[in-house]
């Protein structure tokens, strides 16, 4: 079965790369523009990983992630953080508010698939 | 019993002795004759019985002269001797015995000059020992003054309660009053800290210093930052210990940072602009690569638009990358060790040092406004000497003329000479050399000096004059603040005082301490008319502060106030203030509160102060200020001085000429308050030969005089 990976970034420079790289992976990939629609998203039909980013406009990152958190019934759900916040306090929040892994741009896009694919291979 | 009546009661004693002596004398002899014998001796006698009571009744006569003689030889010398002595070791040591009486009394009458003139002696060689040290010591005194007034941090001490006992002219200038918050008093002798700078940061820094003493750390110094107003002050405290290693007092070394931790926190932002801000725009960059790389086999369509993300995002980085840089350009300044320096200094050093290493002769010509800059004076002229040096030395000039001119917000430096002008080329190679003297290519150059200061150097030829010249473009500074030297003050002022350091509380009973001891705020006003009830109001305040029986005069207060209504002929003429002038000034809702604040913790001194304070309680209403402290008048001090003096011999003038106090700058407020002090600090000691020592007794005697009765 395809599994589904959520995008949440505002910032479509980047969000075409990871699209393309994704769907080249064989990954269903569904885009969100901000956090309230991201958690739209998850809401009507959860997908298997998030690729959030932290300064979503309307509702945060942390949000996101702490929303997601909260509902067991998203227990599954792998988030992978994205973020332009490069500081060791931002990323142990990011772990601490149950992120699985925690990138910092700019990384390499080989890195990450691999990071998605070990998250998502263990499902 | 008097001198005189103990003479006659010894008197009485020996001539009543003396009867009783020769009757007993008499009676003995009778006693012992026979019958013939007694009849013989009264018929002897008998006649003579006159001459006997003629002799008894002389006795007295002849024994007081005796004894008058006698008494004062001896008892009255010795009294005299006494009452002398008193003289020479009270109020005049030079005093000597004057030499009468008995022998014996003259002996010691020698004795005891003898032994004054060895303790006059004494007295002088230990009076001299402690001038000598009283001199060292306020010569050691003013050193510390003197030293203190030329640094340019800022000191103010206290003493273990807090008082300043010392400030100098930047920390005045710095903590300088008119801060409307709280917090916000003027720098003072004997004024509170507590009200200069925040209490609770004071009281945690001396806890920390206590602790580190404790500790036995090496430097029991604490540091904190602290605002006033809307500055951001740096204070490092630093204990003063007594003999016993107590806390005697603390210095503080203030620092206002405003400035840099504004140029500080722009250059974090920029810092975090950088690396933050470049992330994301990388991420996209990489990402968009790595895809374009991973999948060679991409529609073309796909492909540029990868490209165009690319583009655009290394685009924008570029962008963000040229303002940054610019912004940093400007941050940079404050890195470097520049000061402030006017432009005339800058090229007099200059002119120095091309006269000194190059020997030429260097003119200038000066600029009549002041230019300022912001430089490192040293690097610069080092770096045109070197320059200076390669254009003497190429063109064989002898002399230069040094000039300087404003620019816009730059400030324009030509040395120009007689003779052609170097190369592009040349010149170049020599803003790139290395001015330090040595042939090291990593040397400083000028061209780095330039970039530091943000400046510009070319070379140019005026082709009718003949004459060439370098031009050295600086960014122009604000001007320094100056240090108000109060050089019109006849004596050094004083920003001292030692003595608080041993000064106890001020304690809540005021009224019991000794007018000496306390401290004052003498205020004189100027009014727009003489009835206050009639709608007068102050135009002028002026005071000065009394600490330590000293008048404080670089402490006073001074301000022109603007009144709703216009001032009246008759007081103009007094003052010689004007409405036009008064235009423009603060009113009284602002004066007021300021004025309060200075007055803070002291007792109010006027002359005729119920006139003064009649009009400060009218305004009471409007600034909300109201003065609770007790108010001495010296209008009545002097009445309670003076006694006998007409009124008259009351008024301000009179008594000033009296006292021997100069009456210069009557009728401003400033003058007159100043006059007012002196005469004050002249009448305490009067004061204190009535009887009238405290503050309790200087009111309650006010109270009972003449002048009490006046109402305004």
């Amino acid at each position: 079965m395809t599994q589904t990976i959520l995008i949440a970034d505002d910032e479509p420079n980047i969000v075409i790369s990871l699209e393309y790289l994704l769907q080249r992976d064989g990954y269903r990939v569904v885009v969100a523009r901000d956090g309230q629609e991201a958690l739209d998203a998850i809401a009507a039909s959860p997908p298997d990983l998030v690729l959030l980013d932290v300064m979503l406009p309307r509702v945060s990152g942390y949000e996101v992630c702490q929303t997601i958190r909260e509902n067991p019934a998203l227990a599954g759900m792998r988030i992978v953080m994205l973020t332009a916040k490069g500081r060791d306090v931002e990323m142990s929040k990011g772990l601490a508010l149950g992120a699985n892994a925690y990138v910092t741009k700019p990384f390499s896009t080989q890195a990450l698939l691999a990071q998605v694919r070990a998250l998502l291979g263990g499902a | 019993m008097s001198a005189r009546a103990r003479f006659a009661l010894w008197l009485a004693l020996l001539t009543l002795f003396v009867y009783a002596l020769f009757g007993l004398v008499v009676g003995v002899l009778w006693l012992d004759l026979d019958q013939p014998q007694r009849l013989q001796l009264r018929a002897l006698l008998g006649e003579r019985v006159a001459l006997f009571v003629m002799l008894a009744l002389l006795l007295p006569f002849a024994l007081g002269g005796l004894m008058r003689w006698w008494f004062n030889a001896y008892p009255a010398t010795a009294q005299r001797m006494a009452e002398e002595l008193a003289v020479v070791h009270t109020v005049n040591p030079e005093h000597r015995l004057t030499i009468v009486g008995g022998q014996e009394m003259r002996l010691l009458g020698d004795a005891i000059n003898v032994f004054a003139d060895a303790h006059r002696r004494l007295a002088g060689q230990v009076q001299l020992r402690v001038d000598e040290a009283n001199h060292r010591l306020v010569e050691e005194k003013n050193r510390l003054a003197a030293l203190m007034s030329e640094l340019a941090q800022s000191v103010l001490v206290c003493n273990a309660e807090g008082r300043v006992l010392l400030y100098n002219p930047r920390a005045a200038q710095l903590l300088a009053a008119d801060v409307p918050t709280a917090g916000g008093a003027p720098v003072g002798l004997g004024r509170s800290i507590f009200g200069i700078l925040e209490r609770s940061q004071i009281m945690h820094a001396l806890d920390r210093i206590t602790r580190r003493l404790e500790q036995q750390a090496d430097h029991p110094v604490a540091h904190f930052v602290t605002t006033r107003g809307d500055q951001l002050l740096r204070v490092q405290m630093a204990p003063v210990l007594d003999a016993q290693a107590e806390i005697s007092g603390f210095v503080l070394m203030l620092e206002d940072i405003t400035r840099s931790v504004a140029s500080d926190s722009r250059r974090e932002r920029l810092m975090h602009q950088l690396t933050e801000g470049s992330r994301a725009a990388l991420a996209n960059i990489r990402a968009a690569a790595e895809t374009v790389l991973q999948y060679p086999d991409m529609e073309a369509e796909q492909r540029r638009r990868f490209s165009v993300v690319i583009r655009d995002e290394a685009e924008a980085m570029s962008a963000r990358l040229d303002a940054a840089a610019t912004a940093e350009a400007a941050a940079l300044g404050g890195v470097w060790p520049l000061e402030d320096m006017l432009a005339a200094d800058l090229v007099f050093a200059l002119q120095r040092n091309l006269e000194r290493h190059l020997g030429l002769a260097a003119a200038c010509r000066d600029q009549a406004e002041p230019l300022w800059l912001s430089v490192d004076s040293h690097a610069l002229v080092q770096a045109l000497t070197y320059l200076m040096s390669r254009v003497a030395a190429t063109f064989g000039i002898r002399s230069v003329v040094i000039e300087t001119a404003a620019a816009g917000r730059f400030v324009r430096l030509t040395l120009s000479w007689n003779g052609p002008a170097p190369e592009a080329q040349a010149l170049r190679q020599w803003q790139a050399a290395s001015y330090a003297g040595n042939l090291d290519a990593g040397g400083p150059s000028l061209d780095t000096l330039l970039q530091r200061h943000g400046g510009e150097m070319w070379s140019q030829t005026d082709r009718v004059s003949g004459l060439s010249g370098l031009c050295l473009q600086l960014p122009s500074a604000s001007p320094a603040p100056l240090v108000h030297a109060p050089g019109t003050l006849a004596s050094r002022p004083v920003y001292y005082d030692f003595d608080l350091f041993s000064r106890t509380v001020q304690t809540p009973e005021l009224d019991d301490r000794s007018l000496a001891d306390l401290s004052y705020t003498v205020f004189d006003t100027e009014t727009t008319g003489l009835e206050p009830s009639d709608g007068d109001e102050i135009i002028s305040i002026g005071a000065v502060r009394i600490v330590n029986g000293r008048l404080l005069r670089q402490e006073c207060f001074d301000r022109l106030v603007k009144p709703l209504r216009s001032v009246k002929r008759e007081s103009q003429q007094i003052h010689g203030i004007t409405t036009q002038m008064l235009a423009g000034q603060p009113g009284i809702e602002q004066v007021l509160p300021l004025f309060a604040r200075f007055a803070e913790d002291t007792v109010l001194v006027a002359h005729n102060a119920a006139f003064d304070m009649r009009f400060l309680q009218l305004a009471e209403a409007r600034t909300g200020v109201a003065f609770t402290q007790p108010v001495l008048d010296t209008l009545m001090l002097s009445a309670l001085a003076h006694p006998g003096h007409p009124d008259a011999e009351h008024q301000l003038e009179r008594i000033a000429m009296r006292l021997g106090v100069a009456t210069i700058g009557r009728h401003t407020a400033l003058g007159d308050a100043m006059v007012t002090g002196e005469v004050f600090l002249k009448l305490v000691p009067l004061l204190a030969e009535r009887g009238i020592h405290t503050l309790k007794q200087a009111r309650e005697a006010s109270q009972k005089s003449q002048y009490a009765k006046l109402e305004y």
